[in-house]
């Protein structure tokens, strides 16, 4: 019954220390293949807000752990993190995320700034530090809609909790440098929402053409990645039906030319 | 110079001291209706809230004092979202929460240390249909009561209790139920004729099971309130 503040995180470590994702310290070493990793996740802006995507693959070293992972998750009604890194610890920590954000919009009767939003991830993130240092790290990416300012906006992260603010579009994981790259050539101001969503399913095949941990549109299996969109009407998942149709142009274009569309020169 | 006060006395005077605060207040009703439960109250605050959100399905709304109901409010809020993170979602259930209150409100009120608490409260749940709602009614001693249909708490809940016997019936629509937990709170009072109430004094909520989303608490802004009194004209008796 003593009073407190309006944080989740900080009543478990007061109240229950032992269910907070950065309490334990493995014994010192290299952990990092004992659990999947989560590989490419991709986030850009357009005119109604921001869209989200990650591919469905997790690794353990050359063993694909699962092909169909779900790394993109709805954070609260404006906003979603998307994870990259060792998943165990990142679900955690997703899930304390969203805790922590349904809290204190319970608690204080209003919702935070996504400035605020972003803010308490670094936090969560920083505690996870010496478990980043045997191996075990979780970069997110965090994207939302900003309702002050009405428009779309990500935040992307180190191991250490370093917050940064990019602007139109960002990649993490170990597919980014390709997925980045791709971005580069195909993004441009004030895409549609299905404009957007074809951008990022492109960048995604191409982290996964060069990156061996990324996953590519499962075919056989009809495993798409997930896109998520967060406007001023809230989160929202694209549903699997449309990204397929998606997926299904973009290979069947991929036929004749693999590398994808070609940018203009100048 | 210490005289003897006999337990039951003693009990008495505390039950007298905890009714006579939490008759000061207006009452809160809550009505089943068919898609949920609503909760109303009469509240001339728009930002210190009598009805507020516990979790998922789970509503909390309060009569007495208020910084004591508030901290309740605040446990509730923590034990639901500590048992939630903890275990699952699907595991936080009105039952378990109103257990926990009815422990600390009968702690408090036995504990020779600590004044009893001057307040009453609801825990509303709503079920996947409606034969699974439930209304949990507590008390400052820690005694829960499981309600059904509608349930009354506060100061003069008699006469809103009487107004809701005879109006109420089964699966109501929102605005029905809504425009009967008002006329229901107006009834109370020291005069025979109703009194007057509108939106800007009444707060409201609804545990809606139709809603999309997995938390299923809304408040209804003024402008529903509104609308909800002129189109949901509350059934006349004995229908």
């Amino acid at each position: 019954m003593a009073n407190g503040s309006a944080s989740f995180s900080e009543f478990l470590a007061w109240q229950a220390p032992e269910l907070l994702p950065g309490s334990r310290t493995p014994p010192l070493g290299d952990a990092s293949n004992l659990a999947p990793h989560g590989t490419t996740i991709v986030a850009a802006t357009y005119a109604d807000g921001v869209l989200m995507a990650g591919d469905r693959r997790a690794t353990m070293g050359n063993i694909i752990a699962q092909r169909d992972i779900e790394k993109v998750f709805p954070a609260d009604e404006y906003s979603c993190v998307g994870i990259a890194g060792s998943a165990g610890p990142a679900i955690e920590i997703v899930r304390l995320f969203q805790a922590e954000l349904e809290h204190y919009e319970k608690i204080e009767g209003t919702t935070l700034s996504l400035d605020g939003k972003a803010n308490r991830l670094t936090t969560l993130i920083r505690g996870n530090l010496a478990m980043a240092m045997q191996g075990l790290a979780v970069v997110p990416l965090f994207a939302g809609y900003d309702l002050e300012s009405s428009q779309g906006r990500i935040f992307s992260y180190d191991v250490t909790g370093g917050r940064y603010e990019e602007q139109a579009f960002h990649s993490v994981g170990s597919g980014s440098l390709f997925a980045r790259g791709s971005l580069k050539k195909l993004y441009r101001d004030a895409l549609t929402e299905q404009e957007c969503t074809t951008a990022l399913v492109q960048a995604l095949y191409d982290a996964a053409d060069d990156d061996s941990a990324t996953g590519g549109p499962d075919l056989t299996r009809r495993i798409f990645p997930v896109v998520t969109a967060v406007t001023a009407d809230g989160f929202r998942r694209i549903p699997d039906e449309e990204i397929a149709t998606l997926v299904d142009a973009v290979v069947a274009a991929r036929m004749d030319r693999p590398d994808g569309p070609a940018a203009p020169l100048t | 110079m210490p005289f003897y006060v006999s337990p039951e006395q003693q009990m008495k005077d505390r039950a007298d001291y905890a009714r006579k605060g939490i008759g000061r207040g207006r009452s809160v009703v809550a009505v089943q209706y068919a898609d949920g439960i609503v909760l109303v109250a009469e509240n001339q605050s728009r930002a210190l809230h009598k009805i507020s959100e516990i979790y998922d399905r789970i509503a909390f709304a309060a009569v007495g004092r208020y910084n004591e109901f508030e901290n309740l409010r605040i446990a509730g809020v923590r034990l639901a979202d500590l048992r939630g993170y903890s275990y699952d979602r699907r595991d936080v259930t009105g039952r378990g929460l109103a257990n926990a209150y009815a422990q600390t409100l009968g702690t408090i009120f036995s504990s020779a240390a600590e004044k009893p608490y001057e307040v009453e409260i609801f825990v509303a749940e709503v079920g996947e249909v409606a034969e699974e709602d439930q209304i949990y009614r507590l008390t400052y001693d820690g005694s829960v009561a499981d309600e059904h249909r509608f349930a009354v708490m506060g100061g003069s809940a008699d006469q809103a209790v009487a107004h809701l016997e005879q109006h109420y019936i089964d699966a109501m629509n929102r605005d029905q139920s809504v425009a009967l937990a008002v006329a229901a709170l107006a009834a109370e009072g020291d005069d025979t004729e109703p009194r007057e109430l509108d939106a800007s004094n009444i707060e409201a909520a609804v545990l809606d099971r139709t809603r999309s989303r997995p938390r299923k608490f809304t408040r209804l802004s003024d402008a529903a309130v509104s609308q909800a009194l002129e189109a949901g004209e509350p059934p006349a008796a004995g229908e």
